[in-house]
């Protein structure tokens, strides 16, 4: 399963990122772009729900949801201790 | 004495003399702001190196505090200038152009305004519908400004806006303008129950010709989570605080003067004092553990931009709010009738009008439904004496 698509598809489906996420790179600062608390709840729902993962709270800020890059670390290692 | 509280309790002094007058005539509390600018307490929070104090949060917040339980609207005047100070100070460093205005309002006491609240929008200040239109150098902007307090008074005043008119509502950016680079037109009156020498006052601003680098570097979702959010909670509160506290006081006197009256007995409002301090050490709790968990996060961007401290924050502002109407109330239910007109030593109108704004500014159902969302997330409360 292709982590970073996946968040490409699920940022999507927010106003800020609608037609937008596919040309975003690894590094662009989400925040910048416009994600907002909100959006980034609703991000962390749907990856919840899409890789059978918890975020626990120490990974609930801004750091963890920054680029695209910070979101593949942190649902992979979560991917990784589940399977573990 | 010149000790910081000592500087407050001058500037008090004076907003108390003239909180009456400011209230009845709906009018700005120039004599409190004067003094503060005497005091030279509008530049606390800006750096040494830029001619200010360095002050941090807690102790604004202890002044916010003196001055509320002077005069409410000189309170506030002086939080939200802090709440913007605060963004400019944590967020514009790196900005020569705002650098400069920081050794500006240290060194010639300037008074700056906010402006996030829009026609259209409410009080959702992570949307904006006007924009920033930047033609090579220089940026035009026009905003419907339903509530600017102290807009027409104010040296500067720090709006949002939209990026750019493409970019998404929740795509803000800061503007800093100074009070010769727009034009004010007043679009509301602001005739209110309370809080009425804020001069909160709609209007249409426009803005020309205003150079870029007065826009600040930080994306506005950036300024609102690291400061403006904790500033502006913490701050409020504070403010909240002095005007229960006052009312407590005016109780506490009461109840006191009919003890001296008839010795040997407790009189029966004492009772009704009891639960009223039990609510506001319960208050006083509270603000005061949101201030030393914004202090030990000491600017940590990761720990103040967090879900659990956003939470924190909101569950503040609305537990706060609601408990200052509370109290006041409840001081006038034991002071009675002499609480109840307007020209007894024991008056408790004008505090009672002004904090029933509390559970407004930026409505509590707002907060709480904002705080659900993020509720929808978050794993687990906390330890007793940590996060
Ligand atoms: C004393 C004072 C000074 C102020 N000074 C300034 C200033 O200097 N600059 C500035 O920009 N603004 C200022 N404001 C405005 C303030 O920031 C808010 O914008 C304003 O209080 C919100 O007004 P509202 O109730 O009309 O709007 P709205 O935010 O539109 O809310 C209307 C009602 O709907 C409820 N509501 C809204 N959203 C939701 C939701 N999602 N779920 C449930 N309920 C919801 C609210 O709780 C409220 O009851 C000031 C306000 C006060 C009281």
């Amino acid at each position: 399963m292709n982590i970073t698509q996946a968040i490409r598809d699920i940022l999507g489906s927010n106003e800020a990122f609608a037609g937008k996420a596919d040309q975003l790179s690894e590094d662009d600062s989400l925040f910048d772009m416009g994600l907002d608390s909100f959006g980034s709840v609703q991000l962390m729902l749907a990856l919840e729900e899409r890789f059978s993962v918890e975020f626990p709270d120490a990974l609930l800020n801004r750091k963890s949801f920054a680029t695209i890059r910070a979101i593949r670390d942190a649902v992979s290692t979560l991917v990784r201790q589940e399977a573990a | 004495m010149s000790t910081l509280a000592a500087r407050a309790e001058r500037a008090a002094a004076v907003a108390a003399r003239h909180a009456d007058a400011v209230d009845r005539e709906g009018r700005f509390p120039e004599e409190a702001v004067a003094a503060l600018k005497a005091e030279r307490l509008l530049g606390l929070q800006i750096p040494s190196q830029f001619g200010g104090e360095g002050a941090g949060l807690t102790q604004i917040a202890e002044l916010c505090s003196t001055l509320g339980h002077a005069c409410s609207a000189a309170a506030m005047v002086f939080a939200m200038h802090h709440i913007k100070v605060s963004s400019l100070v944590t967020h514009a460093l790196d900005s020569a152009w705002h650098c400069r205005l920081m050794e500006r309002i240290a060194r010639e006491q300037l008074l700056v305004a906010s402006s996030t609240t829009e026609a259209g929008i409410g009080g959702d200040l992570r949307n904006s519908l006007c924009a920033v239109e930047t033609t090579g150098e220089v940026f035009a902007l026009g905003k419907d400004a339903s509530v600017i307090s102290y807009g027409a008074q104010a040296d500067l005043i720090l709006a949002t806006a939209r990026r750019n008119p493409d970019a998404a509502t929740s795509d803000q950016v800061l503007v800093a303008l100074l009070a010769d680079q727009i034009s004010l037109a007043r679009t509301g009156e602001w005739d209110t129950l309370g809080m009425r020498g804020t001069c909160s006052e709609g209007f249409r601003l426009e803005a020309r010709d205003v150079p870029v680098e007065q826009i600040l570097p930080k994306p506005f979702a950036e300024i609102a989570a690291q400061s403006m959010l904790a500033s502006s909670h913490l701050l409020w509160s504070s403010v909240w605080y002095g005007i229960a506290s006052y009312a407590v006081d005016r109780a506490r006197a009461f109840v006191q003067a009919e003890a001296r009256r008839r010795p040997g007995q407790v009189p029966p409002t004492a009772l009704r004092l009891a639960e009223v301090s039990n609510a506001h050490q319960a208050m006083r709790g509270t603000i005061v553990t949101a201030l030393r968990r914004f202090e030990d996060a000491h600017g940590d961007a990761d720990t103040i931009g967090s879900l659990g401290f956003c939470v924190m924050l909101n569950n503040l502002k609305v537990t706060v709010s609601d408990m200052a109407v509370d109290i006041v109330r409840r001081a006038l239910s034991i002071v009675g009738l002499a609480g109840y007109k307007n020209d007894t030593p024991f008056s408790l109108g004008r505090p009672l009008r002004d904090v029933l704004s509390a559970p407004l500014m930026i409505g509590n159902d707002r907060i709480l439904a904002n705080t659900a969302k993020l509720l929808l997330v978050q794993k687990s409360s906390g330890q007793l004496m940590s996060a």
